[in-house]
């Protein structure tokens, strides 16, 4: 099947782009490995090995295992709230809704504002300040008559501080659920739930036994799509509350322990670790996504 | 009753009422969603001197657009920094996605099948892991602290989804079109140039935009790659509003004035920008 | 297939390479000024562009430096002055920024850097140059005191202008707030601040409040100051003192104590908001160096000794806990010979009389204009001169430890704030310290 005959010129195409993602995929990749064994402390790059001592550190120490804690919470949240709430739009706006490009239009442009603007507006919607200072959210529901609500937000000292930031997350990324799942819904054509109605289904049990397994192949998209996000967020939290451990993740303690801490080493083994949490996931959906599509 | 042409059928008697609590909660959820909106609107356009954190809530007395005035000249050089960067950095990456695209969908060449899921995998890494050999190399090439650096990396990273975007739209492209060119004695890139990439139109829009967006919303490179004056909008954005140093007001309406170029896109071409959003979800 | 690959590969290289350079070169952005040639550079600079590299944001910190760089503008008025702040208290976000910088062999023109532990690895990497021709040239030997210049110097070479000295060990209150609550003076131990944490709680007021986590680094030196004494607290970053001790521990425990008695779950995000409260009456005190002062006097313009009031934080009488702001001249400053005529600027008599009473500090050089430094300045001044005092260097502030000490602190203390291990916390504290020596 061989479109093209003269391949000199494809090569040519391609080659640069394959050498680029070469060195700054793959070449990286290595190189920042050959820093997480080695003693690399300081500002001058040395690159003695030293075997798996920085990982051995990062087994013990702490604030990584805290920030794992962190992030495995905030990811659960983060990918359960959005799917659930992704698919609740979705299934809203499924059977042609007067003004669907509206609600679309409003559940999906956060997704255009930066996650730093997103995190400005969301640090004073969840502010815990309180008396004469008290604001966002907890004043409202006061406000509202509903000041039992109120609570401490992103300071909480609880694994809840870092659940609401993945609030904020999924205020961001709701919209984009929602539209994969919007796509997969109407894949399943009418005919099919039409045929499955005309058995003597319910609408229910038609949507149960035909739309659902059809909808699968988007559950596990969005899933993949959500956890690789959450575990590579580092503006968000960033912008946040830089410095708070109650919400720190690995990538934000990388980034302090490197280039603040100066100990790059350190900061390349987090960074090792995040990847191989990230390729557990990506690899085999790519696998499965490129494996899938040459199958007929 | 509706508007998707969806094929009449006999409705349960339950119908009119699902149908209206379905607007109901729609009604519900937009109002929820819009708070943020809600707040970030009406703080900005207060007079500042009605402005404090415990009246986030309510109403402007008069709109006064003092605020914008007052945080613009600060924020202009990185709003500035941002357009030179994200324009050039997506119509680039665009170009050599195409490029890739066209050859991946049309010259199944030996070892394809391997090349084209490596490619993608770009898409996906945490910027952390390869963060330190960037700025050593990029170092090393003089290209840290101005943009060139930062557009430099924008490409590069951008290569994995607009690859994907223009092997998408291409795949669906008839090969005989590809071929007749070729007939004609067309070289490869005579029929990229003149034939593919005229049909691949929305696809490039497609492609422009989502790089646009990605570009223009970073802050990892655009915080390790620049010196105070190149500074892209977002790292401009995060030190102005970051602490609650500033005031309130101005930490709203620079945040707004920061978003406005990617809320235009959005919603100006919001077919296209959904089309991206789709792609990056590989299931075309 | 493959080796051909390889070859058009190669070719391709060169060819990226070449478009990416025509690319780039559009939109390249330095100005390319020359950078001066060896030591000492008489003559008028020629560079039309300068950057300054600093932490001071917000009302209070930008001040004293606005004063400074208008001095500079006004001397140089034809250069194009850039003023490179990143946000955040104390330096906490610009640390991270001004590594890349560096490392990437971009430095600013000059930057702001903490005298003590925080530069050492600027000098070990030699990224700042040997400043030691400037100070004989300009006689600053005679001028600076003896212990900072003694600090300062590493190998008989020193790396930075000292422009000030600020106090650390101190305590601003409220006075309305204690009178209402019945209390005669701010407590002189920690013991006492307990006590009176008990009444203020009871009238409803908080009594400490505290900001964002290198805020409670600042009072736990403190603490740590008022508990131990100078000696053993000193003893802490020179190994003397053993972390591990009871007597450690027993003052880890009362940090504990004191911060149970604060806002430190609704800790604001800078130091500034932080002071909000205590100037609004909601709170009693707040324990932050005396660039606070600027906050109260001039941001929010009240009256010294009656709407705020100040003393040394508690059980630190007669100790001077310091710090001091210093500029460097980093190897590779794009226009060194302005970065030259800075350094001259902030270390001359002039600048340090136009910085320091704006920014609330006192000057580090000993000939000052004494009359300048008035309102609160009149105490740090006198106890800075009195030979009595004892002087330590502050944690928070880079004095006493640097770089990869001072974040694995950070680290251990985020825990210990959580946790309030206080044995933990010191047994971390003190392998860390080993790990650094």
């Amino acid at each position: 099947m061989c479109r093209i005959r003269k391949w000199g010129p494809a090569a040519l195409l391609v080659a640069p782009s394959l050498l680029a993602i070469g060195v700054f995929v793959y070449g990286f990749l290595g190189w920042n490995l050959r820093v997480s064994v080695s003693d690399w402390r300081g500002l001058r790059a040395t690159y003695d090995y030293a075997g798996l001592d920085n990982y051995r550190r990062l087994a013990e120490d702490t604030r990584f295992i805290d920030g794992v804690q962190n992030v495995v919470v905030f990811t659960l949240v983060f990918v359960f709230g959005t799917l659930v709430f992704g698919f609740l739009l979705a299934l809203l706006l499924e059977r042609g809704v007067r003004g669907e490009a509206f609600f679309r239009t409003v559940f999906l442009f956060p997704m255009a504002i930066s996650f730093i603007a997103t995190a400005i507006i969301w640090r004073w919607l969840l502010s815990n300040a309180s008396g004469a200072q008290e604001t966002g959210l907890n004043r409202l529901f006061d406000s509202l008559g509903v000041g039992f609500l109120a609570n401490d937000w992103f300071k909480s000292d609880s694994y809840w501080a870092v659940a609401s930031v993945a609030i904020a997350a999924g205020w961001a990324l709701v919209g984009y659920i929602m539209a994969l799942f919007l796509a997969g819904l109407r894949g399943v054509s009418d005919d099919l739930r039409e045929a499955a109605r005309v058995d003597g289904a319910s609408e229910a049990k038609a949507f149960w036994h035909v739309v659902r397994p059809m909808l699968l192949p988007v559950v596990m998209s969005a899933i993949v799509i959500l956890a690789h996000i959450s575990l590579k967020t580092f503006d968000l939290i960033y912008a946040m509350d830089a410095k708070s451990r109650k919400i720190e993740t690995p990538a934000l303690y990388m980034w302090f322990i490197t280039f603040e801490g100066l100990n790059f080493s350190i900061g390349a083994a987090i960074a090792t670790l995040l990847m191989v949490g990230i390729a557990a996931v990506i690899v085999p959906y790519i696998w499965y996504s490129v494996r899938s599509e040459r199958r007929p | 009753m509706t508007t998707s042409g969806a094929p009449p059928r006999i409705r349960s008697r339950w119908w009119p009422y699902v149908a209206t609590v379905r607007y109901i909660v729609l009604f519900a959820l937009v109002c929820l969603f819009l708070i943020p909106v809600y707040v970030l609107v009406v703080t900005a356009m207060k007079d500042p001197a009605q402005v404090s954190p415990s009246q986030m809530w309510q109403l402007p007395d008069s709109l006064s657009l003092d605020t914008f005035a007052d945080v613009w000249p600060v924020l202009e050089p990185g709003f500035r920094n941002s357009v030179l960067m994200a324009v050039p950095a997506s119509i680039i990456s665009s170009l050599l996605g195409a490029a890739n695209g066209f050859v991946l969908a049309k010259w199944r060449f030996p070892g394809a099948d391997v090349v084209f899921p490596l490619i993608l995998f770009g898409m996906f890494i945490p910027y952390q892991a390869i963060l330190i050999p960037m700025r050593e190399l990029l170092t090393d090439w003089n290209l840290v602290g101005g943009l060139s650096g930062l557009i430099l990396v924008h490409i590069i990273y951008g290569l994995p989804i607009t690859t994907l975007i223009f092997r998408s739209y291409f795949v669906t492209i008839s090969d005989e079109l590809i071929d007749s060119a070729q007939v004609d004695g067309a070289g490869m890139i005579r029929t990229l140039a003149f034939v593919a990439l005229p049909i691949a139109l929305p696809a490039f829009a497609v492609s422009v935009i989502w790089q646009f967006t990605s570009a223009w919303n970073d802050f990892l490179f655009g915080l390790v790659l620049t010196s105070t004056n190149s500074w892209p909008v977002t790292v401009a954005l995060n030190n102005i509003a970051g602490g609650q140093v500033v005031p309130f007001h101005e930490a709203m309406a620079s945040a707004l004035l920061a978003s406005i170029p990617t809320l235009l896109v959005y919603i100006l071409m919001g077919r296209f920008f959904m089309r991206g959003l789709m792609a990056g979800a590989l299931k075309g | 297939m493959t080796s051909t690959l390889h070859r058009t590969s190669g070719r391709s290289l060169a060819a990226l390479a070449a478009a990416a350079a025509l690319v780039l070169a559009s939109c390249g952005d330095d100005d390319g000024a020359e950078p001066g040639a060896g030591g000492t550079s008489p003559g008028a600079p020629t560079s039309t562009e300068f950057e300054f590299f600093s932490w001071w944001t917000g009302a209070g910190d930008s001040e004293g430096k606005q004063a400074l760089l208008d001095l500079f503008a006004e001397r140089h008025p034809d250069v194009e002055i850039i003023d490179a702040t990143v946000a955040g208290g104390a330096g906490t976000n610009a640390q991270a920024v001004l590594t890349t910088r560096l490392q990437a062999g971009d430095p600013p023109d000059s930057y702001q850097r903490h005298v003590g532990a925080e530069l050492q690895p600027d000098i070990e990497a030699e990224l700042v140059e040997d400043l030691t021709w400037l100070y004989d040239e300009e006689g600053w030997r005679d001028v600076f005191p003896e212990d900072m210049l003694e600090l300062a110097t590493v190998d008989d070479r020193i790396y930075s202008v000292p422009v000030n000295i600020h106090r650390s060990n101190l305590i601003w209150y409220n006075p309305a707030v204690l009178a209402e609550a019945g209390i005669a003076a701010p407590p002189a131990s920690w013991d006492e601040f307990l006590q009176q944490a008990a009444t203020l709680e009871a009238a409803g007021k908080t009594p400490l409040t505290i900001g964002p986590s290198w805020t409670q680094k600042h009072l736990l030196e403190n603490v740590l100051l008022g508990e131990l004494g100078a000696e053993a607290y000193s003893g802490l970053w020179d190994g003397s003192t053993d972390w591990e001790s009871t007597e450690v521990t027993d003052a880890l425990d009362m940090f504990t104590e004191v911060l149970a008695h604060s806002n430190v779950d609704e800790a604001a995000a800078d130091w500034q908001p932080a002071l909000d409260p205590v100037i609004e009456g909601d709170a009693a005190y707040n324990v932050m160096g005396d660039w606070a002062n600027t906050y109260f006097a001039t941001a929010q313009g009240l009256a010294f000794e009656t709407e705020y009031g100040v003393t040394t934080s508690p059980g630190t009488e007669g100790i001077f806990n310091w710090l001091s702001d210093s500029f460097t001249l980093p190897v590779g400053a794009p226009h060194r010979d302005l970065a030259v005529e800075w350094l001259r600027l902030a270390g001359s008599k002039e600048g340090q009389d136009t910085f320091n009473p704006i920014k609330g500090s006192i000057p580090a050089r000993t000939d000052a204009d004494t009359s300048l430094y008035t309102g609160y300045l009149e105490m740090p001044l006198t106890d800075w001169n009195d030979p009595e005092i004892e002087l330590v260097g502050s944690l928070a502030h880079g004095v006493v430890a640097g770089g990869a000490f001072n974040t694995e602190i950070d680290s251990a203390l985020g825990e210990f704030v959580a946790s309030g291990d206080s044995a933990q916390f010191a047994s971390a504290v003190k392998e860390a310290y080993e790990a650094n020596q």
